[in-house]
């Protein structure tokens, strides 16, 4: 298959296109054919960028009032689909809204969606990683198109292309019932200092070998050192140590820093997937069958307790 | 408040996990668990009818009823009865064919609340439970850290990229919830014992009313190759002997991050 038209759905949030969505844009544009870039919430004004990305269209579905993305969205794309004809594909960033926009689209067309992809393929064919990154499998739809596709962030570097501001053209959600129901009524933003998770070139996090919430106070202060970011394990997340923001993984964000530093943390398959792409990998860990071994550049078989403080301790003397 | 809770039983991740030569399938044939992922809305359900002062918990689950040590798990941490869509056609469905079987499932019950995991543990595709909520025509919170009732609206914390949102929807509805919305409880002798005899309701896709569009000639997808990913080679591995820090700033040095 060729592909002639693809529509990349453009989440926005905080005055630019999320960095995935930019990721996608710039792939999309390497493909060939028509770049469509589809929005919500922001008017006219993400034109610039949806073009400088290469997105020769920008379809806006307007002010959501509140609702969630999910419905509206992807029946705003329906509907497109009805007017304008189907895309070949539309790629969708992995975020919660994305998998949602995702799951209601494939339900509404009645058509198969692929997700965790980390390569989209000119061809059609779409990349997964399985069993914690060991393995790739590569898929492709069969069925008539269009195909849905949710990509994981970091699959590819965003690049402008200087092309100029797309046409902004209004799209209808249509009648979407009990679908378009659940509200936001409030949003609330845990403050943290210091380089984004996703951007620091550095990143050190904790898992459960730290032993109590209070000895990540430890990887926060190793991080600051390095000028980089904190990050944390599913385990402690859901223990309640850092909130949820911190959590490097399948689940959380994914991180490809120059060097990642990964303190009393054994290496599971949903941490190792959000991090194995690290430029360098160091590890910490008591038990030195530890997976997080496997992946690791530098290892030191120890007691966090003791190689933290004493890192530390000598960042500091520098 | 009645509430179903969908469940999937999966191969023990902690075994080593394979996809099929020919078939590319995930590997079932050994034991099959209750994902762990599922045991968090298993307890939110039985946690949200405690508080209700009344109803239900109905386990919903599509798979071979052939090993259902799993969905006997979810029983016995209190469910009251279970339904398990379990037949051959439906082998190698996708997760679009999984949310038209589980929502046909859950359509005959008629539930105020319907509970799913984020993702399974095996496939993690993400996408079912919102599926369900297209085709019964429902509203859908997905990625809640925190779930309650008021009156007939379900009000949820749903995690974001930079915290959480408030979100409240009207019932009926389908919520997704992330591990450590409640801790799971361990099911005790009593419940163990009382799961051997709860209801549990065996049906077959034509039961439902599916047929073609579900199974693997349904799926229209298909993986056309499996190969092993570019190595990422173990390094040097040094065990502490008090100057573990030290061997860490050399290597920082030596990468130029120091």
């Amino acid at each position: 298959m060729s592909l002639n038209n693809i529509w990349v759905v453009a989440e926005p949030a905080n005055g630019s296109f999320t960095t995935t969505t930019l990721e996608l844009l710039t792939h999309a544009r390497s493909l060939g054919g028509t770049v469509s870039a589809i929005t919500w919430g922001v008017g006219g004004s993400f034109a610039a960028q949806a073009g400088e990305y290469g997105a020769t269209t920008l379809y806006d579905a307007g002010d959501l009032a509140g609702a969630l993305p999910g419905a509206p969205v992807a029946g705003a794309i329906q509907a497109l689909i009805a007017s304008v004809g189907a895309p070949d594909v539309v790629l969708i960033p992995t975020s919660y809204d994305g998998r949602d926009i995702a799951g209601r689209l494939s339900a509404k067309l009645d058509r198969p969606v692929l997700t965790n992809v980390t390569g989209y393929n000119a061809d059609g064919s779409t990349e997964h990683p399985v069993f914690g990154g060991t393995q790739v499998v590569t898929a492709r739809f069969t069925s008539e198109g269009p195909g849905i596709v949710v990509v994981r962030a970091k699959s590819y570097a965003a690049e402008p292309a200087g092309g100029g501001a797309a046409t902004v053209t209004s799209i209808a959600t249509g009648d979407l019932g009990a679908t378009n129901t659940a509200k936001i009524s409030a949003s609330h933003v845990e403050e943290r200092t210091g380089p984004k998770l996703e951007e620091a070139p550095v990143v050190v996090s904790g898992g459960r070998g730290l032993g109590e919430a209070s000895a990540y106070a430890l990887i926060e202060e190793l991080a600051k050192l390095l000028n980089g970011a904190a990050g944390a394990s599913r385990a402690i997340v859901d223990a309640g140590w850092v909130p949820y923001s911190h959590q490097v993984g399948q689940t959380g964000k994914t991180v490809k820093p120059t060097v990642y530093i990964a303190a009393g943390i054994s290496g599971a398959t949903q941490h190792m997937v959000g991090m194995k792409g690290s430029k360098n990998i160091v590890a910490i860990n008591k038990d030195a069958d530890a997976p997080i071994f496997q992946i690791a550049d530098f290892g030191i078989v120890g007691d966090v307790h003791k190689v933290l403080p004493a890192l530390i301790e000598k960042l500091k003397s520098r | 408040m009645n509430i179903v809770v969908c469940v999937k039983q999966i191969p023990d991740p902690a075994a080593p996990q394979s996809l099929d030569a020919t078939t590319h399938n995930l590997d079932r044939t050994g034991k099959l668990i209750l994902d762990e992922a599922d045991t968090y809305g298993v307890e939110m359900g039985l946690q949200l009818v405690e508080k209700a002062g009344g109803g239900e918990v109905t386990i919903v689950s599509m798979g071979s009823a052939a090993d259902v040590s799993g969905i006997r798990t979810a029983l016995a941490m209190g469910a009251a009865k279970a339904v398990v869509v379990s037949d051959e056609a439906l082998r190698g469905t996708d997760a679009l064919g999984t949310a038209k079987v589980l929502a046909a499932a859950i359509r005959r019950i008629n539930p105020d609340l319907i509970l799913c995991a984020t993702e399974s543990s095996d496939g993690y595709t993400g996408t079912t439970p919102v599926q369900v909520a297209e085709i019964l025509g429902l509203p859908a919170v997905t990625f809640a850290k925190s779930v309650t009732i008021d009156g007939t609206t379900v009000k949820v914390d749903r995690q974001t990229d930079g915290g959480y949102d408030e979100v409240s929807s009207p019932l009926p509805a389908v919520v997704t919830v992330t591990a450590g919305v409640v801790e799971p409880r361990y099911a005790n002798f009593k419940g163990i014992m009382a799961a051997k005899s709860k209801p549990l309701e065996e049906l077959t896709a034509a039961d439902l009313g599916l047929s073609a569009e579900t199974g693997a000639a349904g799926a229209r997808q298909q993986i056309t190759s499996v190969v092993a990913a570019e190595a990422r080679d173990a390094g040097e591995k040094h065990v502490d002997e008090g100057d573990g820090a030290d061997k860490i700033v050399g290597f920082l040095e030596s990468i130029k991050v120091l």
